[in-house]
């Protein structure tokens, strides 16, 4: 190609792991225990995007107990709290360190193409050649904005979850928080704490409380098995990969983080934001019921704890059945406000979708999803890792990354042997 | 959750519904349908309208019948009462798509209704369409809908059909959401 700039070859591989997350890293321990030969290529540092695309305040949704990668554990005093963004860090440094993972730091994949016997990685510090490849680069790398974003006032500053970093950056004047996921609930409270009024639009979500009969609601759910649960036993994988956040928080108080909790700290709750018209926001009549679905669907789940701690035999070691007040929605809820008179500043936690611009292979379908099964993309060699409900309803916490890194390594150790015969075999003739 | 040892039928051909899904998310252009009507003025408040065919599946399709609806105002509006009036057409247009959402789901989880009963009722404030003032709006300043089912069904289920028939109906989208309208003129 004429218009390559100077290339050069780092470096030939057997598999390349694109990402030092604690995904990648997993995958770098099991490839390191089956000897395969690997590097693991990172854009900045280890655990980059939780060093610069996380706000403040933010701690993980797991208590520490739960955090643990293939052979390794937390060990600090603090079983039951939660991380802060800095001790995740330190906890995933900690690992690669420990691990001496092959890491290639500042080093930016610009693109990836399928070469004879695998794949040409090619990054700002020269092109690596390898057999195959494991896309490790994370599930939350573009935050995704509504469409109407585009109508929008000029004089409404907009920010995204991953630029936000504390209240103190906004600009005085009430806050629009868009979405209702554990980002909207606990951006809209702390924005709230600064002094400045907060309206918050309600979309499907998912209410949980943070402790339930004494209990983390996460040790109810890895304990009766929700976690381990298989996208392929759901009755709709796609749904269930698009499932937004439990709305959690984690906190020395272990407080629960609901719509009834910020509305009486002074939050307003409204529908999804539905339109942009004459400079106001227009929020859709649904809050209702989106309220109703999502306080159905937690008293199933807990219906789901009590059955299973009573066939358990441990209904009398945890505290008793607890149900919560259904989610007040008012009235009748406010179906617009005034934006820039009233509204200085948008806040979207609208989610976030991966990263594959650098991919250049015919891996997408139509709306521009990786096509993968349960992780194996649709192309041999090629493996994703550490998206949503990748294999199991686990596989994007820290937690969840074993089993699935078990069993894809398995997978790629396979190719690898079957395609090395089949190359040995070809010499042979 | 209810053990439903025998199979429940609502008269919804539920394997077909989940077949049509498949296919159109296979083939999005299918889905691209276009509802339609024809109106036409009778005298005083008084319109016919008719509903006949609809685009759909990437073909035109037609009803069975032709449809027709006489929509007018009562007399309290000094109006001849030849039909109901065109904002009750939207609590009528509501009711269907909830009920027929309703059987679907209640089919996909092989629940047995055995009655389905709403009840509508939408508040209007006269200032608005009459010009009185400007701060009321023309249109409702809220729905009320209540269901009653009987059914094979815990309260809570029942209520789980009557919310997941809301998040999949699409006049609840329409009256709950702002759609972009746009009317033309010609002349005769």
């Amino acid at each position: 190609m004429s218009d390559r700039i100077q290339r050069w070859q780092a470096g030939i591989t057997d598999v390349v792991v694109i990402g030092a997350g604690h995904s990648g890293l997993a995958m770098s321990h099991a490839l390191s225990l089956r000897s395969i030969d690997h590097v693991v290529i990172e854009r900045g540092e280890v655990a980059n995007s939780w060093r610069t695309e996380r706000w403040d305040s933010l701690r993980l949704l797991t208590p520490n107990w739960m955090s643990r990668l293939p052979g390794y554990r937390y060990e600090g005093n603090d079983p039951d709290g939660y991380m802060s963004v800095a001790e995740v860090v330190e906890f995933v440094a900690g690992y690669a360190s420990r691990n001496a993972a092959p890491v290639h730091t500042g080093t930016t994949v610009t693109q990836v193409e399928q070469v004879a016997g695998g794949y040409r990685v090619s990054t700002s510090r020269g092109d690596w050649l390898c057999r195959a490849l494991v896309l490790a680069s994370g599930a939350f790398n573009v935050p995704v904005i509504p469409r109407l974003a585009d109508g929008i006032p000029s004089d409404v500053a907009q920010l995204t979850a991953q630029r936000y970093r504390n209240p103190s950056e906004l600009e005085d004047g009430a806050v629009l928080v868009v979405g209702a996921s554990a980002t909207g609930l606990q951006l809209a409270q702390e924005i709230r704490q600064s002094g400045r009024p907060v309206t918050l639009a309600v979309g499907e979500h998912v209410r949980m409380p943070r402790v339930y009969r004494g209990r983390d609601v996460q040790w109810w759910m890895l304990a009766s098995g929700v976690l381990d649960q298989r996208i392929e036993d759901t009755d709709d994988p796609l749904r269930a990969r698009r499932v937004p956040s439990p709305q959690l928080v984690g906190t020395p108080e272990r407080a629960t983080l609901d719509l009834n909790a910020l509305q009486a700290q002074g939050i307003e709750i409204v529908g999804r934001l539905a339109g942009i018209r004459d400079d106001k926001a227009l929020f859709s009549g649904s809050l209702r019921n989106v309220c109703a679905l999502a306080d159905l669907k937690m008293n199933r789940l807990l219906d789901a704890f009590d059955e299973w701690a009573n066939e358990h035999g441990i209904a009398t070691e945890v505290a008793p059945v607890e149900r919560y007040a259904p989610t007040d929605v008012g009235s009748s809820p406010r179906l617009d406000c005034d934006l820039g008179k009233h509204v200085k500043t948008i806040v979207w936690a609208t989610g976030f979708k991966p990263d594959y611009s650098w991919l250049d292979a015919p891996v997408f379908d139509r709306r521009g999803n990786l096509k993968h099964d349960r992780g194996v993309v649709d192309l041999p060699g090629l493996y994703v890792l550490g998206l949503p409900y990748l294999r199991r309803r686990k596989s994007s916490f820290i937690h969840g990354a074993e089993d699935d890194v078990n069993e894809l390594s398995a997978h790629l150790s396979n190719y690898l042997d079957l395609t090395a015969r089949r190359h040995v075999s070809g010499i042979a003739m | 959750m209810n053990k439903h040892e025998t199979t429940a039928d609502n008269g919804v051909n539920v394997e077909a519904l989940l077949g049509a899904r498949e296919a159109l998310t296979e083939a999005p252009e299918a889905a691209a349908f276009k509802w339609r009507a024809t109106s036409e003025w009778v005298s005083g408040t008084h319109s016919r309208a008719t509903v006949d065919g609809f685009f759909g599946l990437g073909d035109e399709q037609k009803h069975r019948q032709t449809f027709q609806f006489d929509a007018d105002h009562p007399e309290v509006f000094a109006a001849e009462d030849n039909g109901a009036t065109p904002v009750e057409f939207i609590l009528v247009g509501l009711a269907g798509c909830l009920s027929a959402g309703i059987a679907s789901v209640a089919q996909n989880r092989n629940i047995q209704l055995r009655s389905v009963k709403a009840t509508l009722e939408a508040g209007m404030d006269l200032q608005g369409i009459l010009g009185i003032d400007d701060a009321v709006r023309n249109g409702f300043d809220g729905i009320r809908v209540h269901y009653e089912i009987d059914a094979d069904a815990t309260q809570d289920e029942i209520a789980a059909l009557v919310a997941q028939s809301q998040k999949r109906s699409a006049v609840f989208d329409i009256v709950t959401n702002p759609t972009d309208v746009t009317v033309t003129t010609s002349k005769a």
